[in-house]
């Protein structure tokens, strides 16, 4: 499958920062991809790169297998959403929409239905003809958004989209987004700063620090099998301890030595990753099958569906996860012992 | 907090202005001061006469529509070189931004007095442009390029050009830079981007550099009387040469007053469609 975005090896500098480090990565036809990373990761650099925004220093860009070197914005077949929406303040919400169409030759009739359909997609029908600073934050995003669809781009570029919304309106637009996604049947790159979101909306993430590339996957991917540590410390909680591979599938680390499918020699050095939820806490004296470990609960935070429990071990706290009304009720300061089965040991490189 | 602006412009602009006002209804008198009182035994002295003089004699009218016209002819000129300026200005790295303002400001720390008389040793037969054009042999006598209404109009733009670059400047800068990448990711080339969202979103600073240039050069003396020649009337000499010349202050005070309105009118025009146009 030819992707509909090809990366090839992008590198940018500002001055001495490395915004984008060598970046490779294919977008295909039909997907919801988002861009994670912490501010200042170059996750906005790439997206700005692949509109044509930003020049990179090395490395190619490619629509539809054609190159997009020496392209300017408007000669490139994708659409940009702007994290601040950039709506024009001087033009009505269907200005800003037939701006873009006019500039591909739209007059009259056709134009006027191109923007009445776009318009009718996100339910702005009825604010044609509004200014933008007369809408509130989700209707500008809307307008935002009719004016980037109106263009009927190979790829639909969203920089931060729900940064500037308040929380209820987010979870609402996000679940808009995909269903717009969905339907349109256009490829989406989302970029945002919130694992949750992107999570939640993507149907592949691509986790970025200092410029690089770390992981690329489907949420679940990402969640349960990361690849290395920073990938692992992202999402969710998760329990790291440094170690080294001693002899046959045991790993030594700050727990005593661990049980962990590994094929890595002797003396590696590695960290474990385990999830708190795929830890078992039994009262004490109990004899589980595998990963056993002692310990004393240190403390508790109760969370209504699930509590969190911080066991002391030695000088480790684990954090596991329980479901509450799963077993005995266990109070701070009771002895116990954890289990885990040995798939849910994650050996990452240190 | 509101009653301080108003009353320094009561004092510096309003009291004067009623000065002028006042004695633009007197008749002139020798004597100290040279016009006759308002009020003469209990009775108004006022009379119109002034303004009827300055609305008759076609020479004063003449003197207006020409002081309208370098004026408007400078203020587009400073519009078009200034705003290449202020554009370049407000899309130069931060950094560089007080330099480049630092040197648009910098001849206003010379006396525009001193500046237009080095613009005279630049124009003038002998001067530096004809010496020089004349060495290379490209003319075999001088050009006339000192007084002339084309003098007039250069010394307008050059001493009046910061004024227009600055609040063209502070437009420029403001306006957030994802409009125009906006514009040119939804298919606009440059020159369309700078026409539909560029120049529009910026017509307050044009409207407001025009303006800071259109009325002082509307009244400019000091220009005009140093770079142009008998035939460049402005009604700033015209006042000049009837207060100091004629010593004809009531005519002067009448010619100033009908100046203000002239220029004010058009004003509180544009203050309302920019008002309009805000909210």
């Amino acid at each position: 499958m030819t992707p509909v975005i090809r990366i090839d090896g992008v590198t940018k500098r500002f001055g001495d920062v490395v915004a984008l480090d060598g970046v490779s990565l294919d977008i295909f036809e039909n997907e919801f991809l988002a861009l994670l990373g912490p501010s200042g990761c170059g996750k906005t650099t790439l997206l700005r790169a692949v509109a044509g925004l930003e020049t990179p220093d090395t490395g190619h860009i490619f629509i539809d297998n054609r190159s997009q070197d020496g392209l300017a914005p408007y000669e490139r077949p994708v659409n940009m959403m702007f994290q601040s929406y950039a709506l024009f303040p001087h033009m009505t919400v269907a200005g800003n929409v037939a701006f873009g169409l006019k500039q591909d030759g739209l007059r009259g009739a056709e134009l006027a239905e191109r923007v009445r359909e776009a318009l009718a997609r996100v339910e702005m029908e009825s604010f044609a003809d509004r200014k933008p600073q007369h809408l509130s934050g989700g209707q500008k995003q809307r307008a935002a958004l009719a004016r980037c669809l109106a263009k009927r781009p190979r790829a639909l570029l969203l920089d931060e989209p729900l940064a500037a919304l308040d929380k209820h309106l987010r979870e609402r637009t996000q679940l808009e987004l995909m269903t717009l996604r969905e339907r349109l049947g256009i490829t989406f790159v989302v970029v945002t700063h919130d694992q949750d979101e992107a999570m939640g909306m993507a149907s592949r993430v691509a986790v970025m620090e200092k410029g690089r590339l770390l992981q690329v996957g489907s949420p679940r991917d990402l969640y349960e099998r990361p690849d290395n540590r920073a990938v692992a410390g992202f999402f969710g909680h998760m329990n790291l301890w440094d170690g080294t591979v001693s002899t046959g599938d045991t790993v030594t680390c700050a727990v005593g030595a661990v049980s962990a499918a590994t094929s890595l020699p002797a003396g590696t050095p590695v960290a474990l990753a385990v999830r708190p939820e795929q830890i078992v806490l039994h009262a004490a004296g109990a004899t589980p099958d595998s990963g056993q470990l002692a310990g004393t609960i240190a403390d508790v935070v109760y969370g209504g569906t699930v509590s969190t429990y911080f066991v002391a071990h030695g000088a480790t706290r684990i954090r596991v996860v329980r479901q509450n009304g799963a077993g005995p009720a266990l109070e701070r300061g009771q002895a116990v012992v954890l289990s885990w089965p040995v798939s849910a040991v994650r050996v990452l490189p240190s | 907090m509101l009653g301080a602006p108003w009353a320094w412009s009561a004092v510096l602009f309003l009291l004067p202005l009623a000065i002028v006002l006042k004695i633009s209804f007197a008749r002139t008198q020798i004597g100290v001061p040279p016009y006759t009182p308002l009020f003469e035994g209990g009775a108004l002295r006022a009379t119109l006469d002034n303004y009827r003089d300055v609305l008759t004699d076609s020479f004063y009218f003449g003197a207006y529509l020409s002081s309208l016209k370098i004026a408007a002819v400078a203020t587009v000129v400073a519009l078009l070189v200034g705003y290449p300026m202020a554009y370049a200005i407000a899309r130069a790295p931060e950094y560089r931004r007080g330099l480049l303002l630092l040197l648009v400001v910098l001849p206003f720390w010379t006396s525009l007095l001193i500046r237009i008389y080095a613009w005279m040793g630049l124009l003038r037969p002998g001067g530096v442009i004809n010496s020089l054009l004349e060495s290379l042999g490209l003319i075999d006598e001088p050009l006339r390029l000192i007084n002339t209404t084309g003098a007039v109009c250069l010394g307008m733009v050059y001493a009046y050009l910061p004024f227009m670059v600055l609040p063209l400047y502070a437009r420029l800068e403001r306006m957030d830079p994802s409009l125009r990448e906006a514009a040119g990711d939804l298919g606009a080339r440059p020159w369309r981007v700078f026409l539909s969202v560029t120049l529009p979103l910026s017509m307050p600073g044009v409207v407001a550099g025009a303006l800071l240039v259109f009325i002082p050069c509307v009244g400019e003396f000091v220009i005009p009387d140093l770079l142009g020649g008998p035939d460049t009337v402005m009604i700033g000499k015209v006042l000049w040469s009837e207060f100091f010349s004629s010593r004809d202050w009531p005519l002067s005070a009448a010619l100033t007053v009908t100046m203000v309105a002239v220029l004010v009118i058009p004003i509180l025009l544009l203050q309302r469609v920019l008002h309009r146009e805000a909210s």
